[in-house]
């Protein structure tokens, strides 16, 4: 390296200009529109004092909410993980008419906004819907009940189980497999050994992203969900309706466990992003 | 080109088979995933996507355009364009600024700072809405100082586009900070070096070069702000012809059991969110070919 480095390392400044105000007009402008209203939410939540809190969090009706929120987003986190590993598979390992349409169509969750996704899942899985009729007539009804819920989360969440591991199998490297299929591993063994353990971290955090999204979800899952207290009625809804109610401060106690739960998903998936990256640096 | 004989050509194309082999699954696993996965996004992206269309158009393309030309309709597309353009705007200037300070610099903290400009995603959207509520409202913490100074921001237009602003406020910045620091600091050091201003750098330099990522992040910041339901649920109060969005137009007609006209408001949004994609696909190659500095 030329001396002008060294010269330039002994002065911490960049050349380049704007570093002062750039970032602060970034801190600032999230701080107004981001960390201020959040730290709103927990000035007002600490008007309560704990038994106050703990007595609107322990209601039957908010227990039973954030129950289903919570179960629901867990069970349909686990459902993308199955099946949006299996798209992943096909769409990044075979060939077949269409692929492409799909792999873009993949995004349509992200994009779509949420109120059409959610009217348009009920249109099909009503009593009269395509699908819902068949599902009728063998006794199942997803439209109006939990199952429904679960239709909703599930299509909101694939896409973050797809696009995150789609590019850790695309990139793995087929020596790995070479090396195994050599080395005499039946290819079930290679799959089960070598393939999905290289791919647990974009997994995880696959996972852990499409159930943070479905935890908090709201337009999609109104529509189909029926939203009958204690049974079908999620923890974002009954924000609402406390808050059209003018009960203040049920909405914000509850508000305050989503956003606290919302806070150790993005935590686990901070986490995780950095072991998957040490991953793939070391390999 | 090397000259190779034909027995080194045989092994060379024996070990590229062997290596292919190792790679391939079976025809009938191969069948039965690809079904799979083929059944599953029908079942759960593409057929939503066509009912939306199929319902919207059920009873003729009369009925679909009186849907569309209704007054409460026509102010709700009209508020929703309003709304989306402060909000993309904002961002755009914002996001941009942001990565600057976070992409050409280095500082204690910056990895907490990129956390905190992703907030909002891991935010419900409900929550979203309601901390401008618990805010601005009326028994909000500014809610008093503002009823005596007679400033209305929430169920009115300020409120919408605050909570519209919160839920897209990491898209425009997240797609240009891994791009720019990918992308370095050396061209904007050899331009301010031969005398550009900062500004000139800025504008002749990194803007170029980054100008795919930031129309990409614009396209997804538009789709979320004219498609936000949660948050401007909560701060708009469905003061019909006033404070509706589109989606919220949607609910309304929706719940009135108005199907067709709910769907025919909802096949517009469902008509961008298709455009998006595509242009979304077209976008990323250009991305692509930026960040290993082909473009």
């Amino acid at each position: 390296m030329p001396s002008s480095m060294s010269i330039r390392q002994a002065v911490p400044r960049s050349v380049i200009p704007g570093f002062g105000i750039t970032l602060g007009i970034t801190l600032t402008w999230l701080s107004l529109i981001v960390l201020i209203p959040l730290a709103g939410l927990f000035i007002k939540s600490f008007e309560l004092n704990p038994s106050q809190f703990w007595d609107i969090v322990t209601h039957p009706r908010t227990a039973n909410a954030l129950k289903l929120s919570f179960g629901t987003a867990l069970l349909a986190a686990f459902i993308n993980l199955v099946f949006g590993t299996l798209v992943v598979w096909a769409l990044v390992r075979y060939d077949f008419p269409g692929r492409r349409v799909l792999d873009a169509l993949v995004d349509i969750p992200f994009a779509l906004p949420t109120a059409v996704a959610g009217i348009a899942l009920t249109a099909l899985f009503a009593q009269n819907g395509w699908f819902g009729a068949p599902l009728a007539a063998l006794g199942i009804q997803v439209a109006f009940t939990p199952l429904g819920i679960l239709v909703a989360l599930v299509f909101i969440g694939l896409p973050f189980v797809v696009r995150t591991v789609q590019p850790v199998l695309q990139d793995l490297d087929p020596e790995l497999e070479e090396a195994a299929a050599s080395l005499g591993a039946s290819r079930l063994q290679t799959v089960t050994r070598v393939i999905l353990p290289a791919l647990l971290p974009a997994l995880l955090t696959g996972f852990a992203l499409a159930f943070a999204r479905a935890v908090g979800e709201y337009g999609s899952v109104i529509f189909i969900a029926g939203n009958l207290p204690n049974v079908s009625e999620i923890a974002p809804l009954l924000i609402v309706i406390r808050l059209e109610e003018y009960r203040y401060a049920d909405a914000t106690a509850i508000a305050a466990v989503m956003l606290i739960a919302s806070f150790i998903i993005l935590f686990v998936i901070n986490r995780l992003q950095r072991w998957s990256e040490l991953r793939t640096s070391r390999s | 080109m090397s000259v190779v004989d034909a027995t080194e050509m045989r092994v060379i194309y024996e070990q590229r088979a062997v290596a292919k082999a190792a790679q391939q699954d079976g025809i009938w696993v191969r069948r039965a995933i690809i079904a799979i996965a083929v059944l599953f996004l029908a079942i759960f992206i593409v057929l939503p996507l066509i009912v939306v269309f199929a319902q919207a158009f059920s009873r003729g393309i009369a009925t679909y355009w009186d849907a569309l030309a209704e007054p409460d309709a026509v102010s709700a597309i009209r508020l929703t364009l309003l709304i989306a353009a402060i909000s993309v705007a904002c961002n755009l200037i914002f996001g941009l600024i942001g990565a600057w300070a976070i992409a050409k610099f280095e500082f204690w903290g910056k990895s907490v700072l990129i956390t905190f400009i992703d907030l909002p995603f891991s935010v419900s959207p409900v929550v979203s809405g309601l901390v401008f509520v618990l805010l601005f409202g009326a028994q909000g913490l500014l809610g008093p100082w503002l009823q005596a100074n007679d400033i209305q921001i929430i169920f009115a237009v300020p409120g919408i586009v605050l909570a519209t602003i919160f839920v897209t406020f990491p898209f425009v910045a997240r797609e240009l900070i891994p791009l720019m620091q990918q992308q370095g600091t050396q061209e904007e050091e050899a331009a301010i070096s031969l005398g550009a201003s900062g500004f000139s750098t800025f504008f002749r330099v990194t803007l170029p070069n980054v100008k795919w990522a930031l129309l990409y992040g614009v396209l997804l910041c538009n789709a979320r702000a004219m498609g936000e339901f949660g948050a401007v649920s909560v701060v708009s109060g469905h003061i019909r012809g006033e404070t509706n969005t589109m989606p919220l137009h949607i609910e309304i007609l929706y719940n009135e059991y108005q199907f067709v006209a709910a769907f025919a408001v909802a096949s517009l949004l469902a008509f961008l969110a298709l455009v998006t994609l595509i242009a979304k696909t077209l976008l990323e190659r250009r991305i692509e070919r930026a960040k290993h500095g082909v473009d």
